[in-house]
């Protein structure tokens, strides 16, 4: 059994040590916002939050959580009040919005250590997230919409 | 107006009648939806009155309007019900979208199905959706006629109220809900005298934003992937690899034997590991050993020799070829041509790469069955799940997902078969998943091409004749039925799209396809085939402007004479400031229109700037530029972002994306090695919306024709050399500029 904290519970799996910790959220604790697209750590499509960092969920074992705070979209914020919540939907990002869950993560990681990213830096940090609808300039706009409100 | 005048759209036959929708959707709609599609799955069914299968108004105020066509990220949940709510004179604030059911009366008008391809949704429901809310607000000020005891004429409508000036009376929509009933008969009203003209507009031409960001920035919004019921197993598949294939023996009773496992279930096309988990049952797939059938055309399918083939057809005269389109006499005016130019092109097969795997769960009880899934083709999914479970479609019940990505990948309906085979063979609801790796290697692709290109000019260099042969399988078949492609007259639409220049002034012209005999699995992927054919005609057109010594942009202006087009031509080069001299960098243009005929067609003008690195050959696309008319903007910046983004799968599926098979099977795997755009990879874009009729047309495609050939253009002014092979990758890049 592992033990870790989930969006601020504390959350508990039964799943072997090995599991990806995408399933465990997913399947076995019932919260399906985090995808699954690639399931190798080459899309960012699973990205959660392990004690603030960014992290691929379906290339992280649920052993890896252990003791640790898991955060997923659904922990963002209260009231889908994250100011990257409200800037994505201000500069009207998602389409498809498979991705966008994980580039919310990704970026609200990005947010939580440089307050005021370059438009440079937002690139860099990121380009590992893959979105098949190409919403990337939106997506750059809206965090540069919260980084400018925080 | 001719009265029996028929338009061909997308391969379908209909009449203008039939196109207008005046009756032929609507009347549908009115008959079975006066409280039947909805009070039965509406708890709130008993406050809220029903005034057609799409409107239905709650004496607060609320109206609930059904959105009828899958949301694949396209912005329809919103574009439609905006069409709607304008005639209704809806207050918008008010309005509350729901995704309609699988019904008649929510078919698409041409399709006679609930089916979202070719970028017509808006289009082909235009006229219906706009008569829905016009019959309803007509409905609703005759119950106020009647209640003040005036005349219906001396009415008018605000939003969600009806004014009588008169005597200063006004009541919601809500208030006469509450009284209002429905007659039997909705009044007749006439769409060229009853419905709004365009500057009376409240809502249409607005920014209205999409009713589906709210649950896509929470991760609250619901995808295939994301349905679950108690008591349900995991499944996923080892699918055939090569097409038509299935499986002839398999390990499957070692993999039964895996923790976690409960079935291993031989189908038709592939084997199916069902078990407690996900993680459970991926483990069992990746342990499955399968032997396939073989003796399969498939089998034969090396892509890169069979490229060569294909440019060896293209050069065979004698090879019978399928019309396309015909004007004038190409061959006799190139023969009689001073100078011939003959250009060859390539694109090899491309995958969707959908960021959500295909899946389906299915709960299969007795002879009916429930199915949860994001499709392009609802109504194809039930009726293929109740033939495969030899049962009638009306016990096949759809709850229509989110897509989390479509573009044409979705249009088939296998996995929800095989989920439902699956439910049905372990007597438990299954959610069926299929991996990345799965999803690509049993992938439906673009078909590769050869395109061979004949251009005559004449003594000054004016072009007097215009050949293209397009070499390559067809997918029509595949992607609908057998037999769909004979009865459209073998002209492939999905494959040859682009190919007709309905807006050069070229009097002799032909285009022609080359059938290659059907080996790969093919679909429709967005741009269909302008992806490729207007990569090879603006490429060409370049060459030609080059050999002759002719700006571009010139060259283009002096073969258009079709006003929307010139203008878009002339405004792109006005944003890229065309001639101004650049750096490192070059511009290149290219015009492509999107649609089914010259009458109904969007339009689009591209500039890309581009650079190379010499030494790794990697292209970089700073800015493109697009002018875009696609008629009526329904919703302006739900367009802007259609334009962004066909431009960045235009691109990724100019610089990147390549499947290659051998022996039939699929040699890339995943991301890694069938890479997409990346955001660092992503020009500055640049986009202007001309509108210039009161029909809105096609936009979630049109914007991905234009960039490959742009880009070529641009890199042929920078570096004088020609890429002339899709996707352009960094080593042919590399051999180009060798070369």
């Amino acid at each position: 059994m592992t033990q870790f904290v989930l969006n601020g519970k504390p959350a508990e799996s039964r799943q072997p040590p090995d599991t990806p910790l995408l399933w465990v959220i997913r399947d076995e604790l019932g919260l399906t916002g985090t995808k699954y697209a690639c399931g190798i750590a080459l899309c960012g499509a699973c990205t959660v939050h392990l004690d603030g960092a960014p992290a691929r969920s379906c290339s992280t074992p649920v052993s890896a959580a252990e003791g640790k705070k898991v955060t997923t979209i659904e922990g963002l914020s209260a009231n889908s009040n994250h100011p990257l919540q409200l800037a994505w939907v201000a500069e009207q990002v998602p389409q498809c919005g498979y991705c966008q869950s994980g580039q919310i993560m990704q970026a609200a990681a990005l947010l939580a250590t440089n307050k005021k990213p370059t438009r440079r830096q937002i690139v860099q940090h990121m380009d590992g997230n893959l979105c098949r609808c190409g919403t990337y300039s939106r997506i750059v706009k809206a965090i540069e919409r919260a980084a400018k409100g925080a | 107006m001719k009265k029996h005048e028929n338009i061909e759209l997308i391969g379908i036959k209909v009449s203008r009648r039939e196109f207008l929708g005046a009756s032929a959707g609507l009347s549908v709609a009115v008959t079975l939806g006066l409280g039947g599609v909805l009070s039965s799955r509406d708890a709130l069914a008993q406050q809220k009155r029903s005034f057609n299968a799409y409107i239905s108004i709650a004496p607060d105020g609320t109206i609930t309007i059904q959105s009828p066509a899958p949301e694949m990220g396209q912005g329809i949940k919103t574009t439609l019900p905006m069409i709607v709510a304008e005639e209704l004179d809806a207050d918008w604030s008010k309005v509350v979208v729901e995704q309609s059911p699988i019904a008649a009366p929510f078919a698409h008008p041409i399709f006679k199905e609930q089916f979202v391809v070719a970028s017509v949704s808006t289009f082909g429901y235009w006229t219906p959706l706009r008569m829905a809310g016009a019959q309803t607000r007509r409905v609703l000020m005759d119950a106020a006629a009647q209640r003040w005891n005036v005349p219906v004429s001396s009415l008018t409508t605000e939003p969600s109220m009806v004014v009588h000036a008169a005597s200063n009376r006004r009541l919601s929509y809500g208030e006469i809900a509450a009284f209002a009933t429905p007659p039997a008969q909705m009044p007749a009203l006439d769409p060229a005298k009853d419905l709004k003209s365009m500057k009376d507009y409240r809502i249409l031409g607005k920014n209205i934003p999409r009713v589906d960001a709210p649950a896509k920035v929470n991760g609250s919004a619901k995808y295939g992937i994301d349905a679950r019921i108690p008591g349900m197993l995991y499944a996923t598949m080892a699918r055939a690899p090569v097409r038509d294939s299935g499986p002839v023996s398999s390990n499957a009773e070692a993999i039964k034997k895996m923790p976690g496992v409960t079935h291993v279930l031989t189908l038709d096309n592939g084997i199916a590991v069902v078990g407690s988990s996900f993680n459970a049952v991926v483990k069992g797939r990746r342990a499955l050993k399968v032997v396939w059938r073989d003796g399969l055309p498939g089998d034969g399918l090396y892509s890169d020799l069979d490229l060569q083939d294909y440019v060896e057809h293209g050069r065979q005269e004698f090879r019978p070829a399928q019309d396309f389109r015909i004007t004038g006499d190409a061959a006799k005016a190139i023969a009689g041509a001073a100078k011939v130019v003959t250009r060859e092109y390539l694109t090899d097969h491309a995958y969707h790469a959908q960021m959500e795997p295909f899946n389906t769960m299915a709960d299969v009880r007795g002879d009916t069955a429930e199915i949860w899934v994001g499709t392009q083709a609802p109504t194809r999914t039930v009726n293929g799940v109740a033939a495969a479970l030899k049962t009638t479609p009306d016990k096949v019940k759809l709850n229509l997902q989110y897509l989390g990505g479509g573009y044409g990948g979705r249009t088939f309906w296998g996995i929800s078969v095989d989920a439902a085979l699956i439910s049905k063979a372990v007597g438990k609801p299954v959610k069926l998943l299929l991996t990345r790796e799965d999803d690509l290697a049993t992938g439906n692709f673009r078909p590769m091409t050869a395109q061979k290109l004949d251009v005559g000019l004449d003594a000054a260099g004016k072009i007097i004749g215009w050949k293209h042969r397009v070499v390559g399988e067809s997918p029509t078949d595949y992607v609908h039925f057998p037999g769909r492609l004979a009865a459209q007259g073998n002209r492939d639409t999905i494959f040859m799209m682009g190919a007709e220049l309905p807006f050069y002034k070229i009097e002799h012209h032909r285009s022609e396809h080359v059938m290659e005999k059907q080996r790969a699995r093919t679909a429709a992927y967005r741009g269909i085939g302008s992806g490729y054919t207007k990569f090879a005609i603006e490429s060409m057109l370049d060459e030609i402007a080059h050999e002759t010594k002719q700006d571009p942009v010139q060259l283009r202006l002096s073969l258009m004479e079709f006003p929307r087009a010139r203008a878009l031509v002339q405004k792109v080069a006005e944003m890229s400031k065309w001639g101004s001299k650049r750096a490192n960098t070059a511009l290149g243009i290219a015009f492509a229109e999107y649609g089914p005929n010259i009458k109904i067609s969007s339009m689009i003008a591209t500039v890309a700037e581009a650079s190379v690195d010499r030494k790794s050959g990697v292209i970089r696309v700073h800015n493109v530029w697009v002018a875009a008319d696609a008629g009526l903007a329904v919703n302006p910046d739900g367009i802007k972002s259609q334009l962004e983004s066909s431009i960045v799968w235009g691109l990724s599926c100019c610089l990147k994306e390549r499947i290659s098979m051998v022996k039939g099977v699929v040699q890339q795997s995943n991301y890694h090695d069938y890479p997409i755009l990346r955001m660092s990879e992503t020009p500055e874009m640049h986009v202007e919306i001309l509108s210039s009729t009161p029909l809105p047309t096609m936009v979630g495609e049109l914007a991905v024709p234009g960039v490959a050939p742009a880009v070529a253009n641009a890199i042929f002014t920078l570096t004088g050399k020609r890429l002339r092979h899709m996707p352009m990758t960094p080593q042919r890049v590399l051999a180009a500029l060798k070369a």
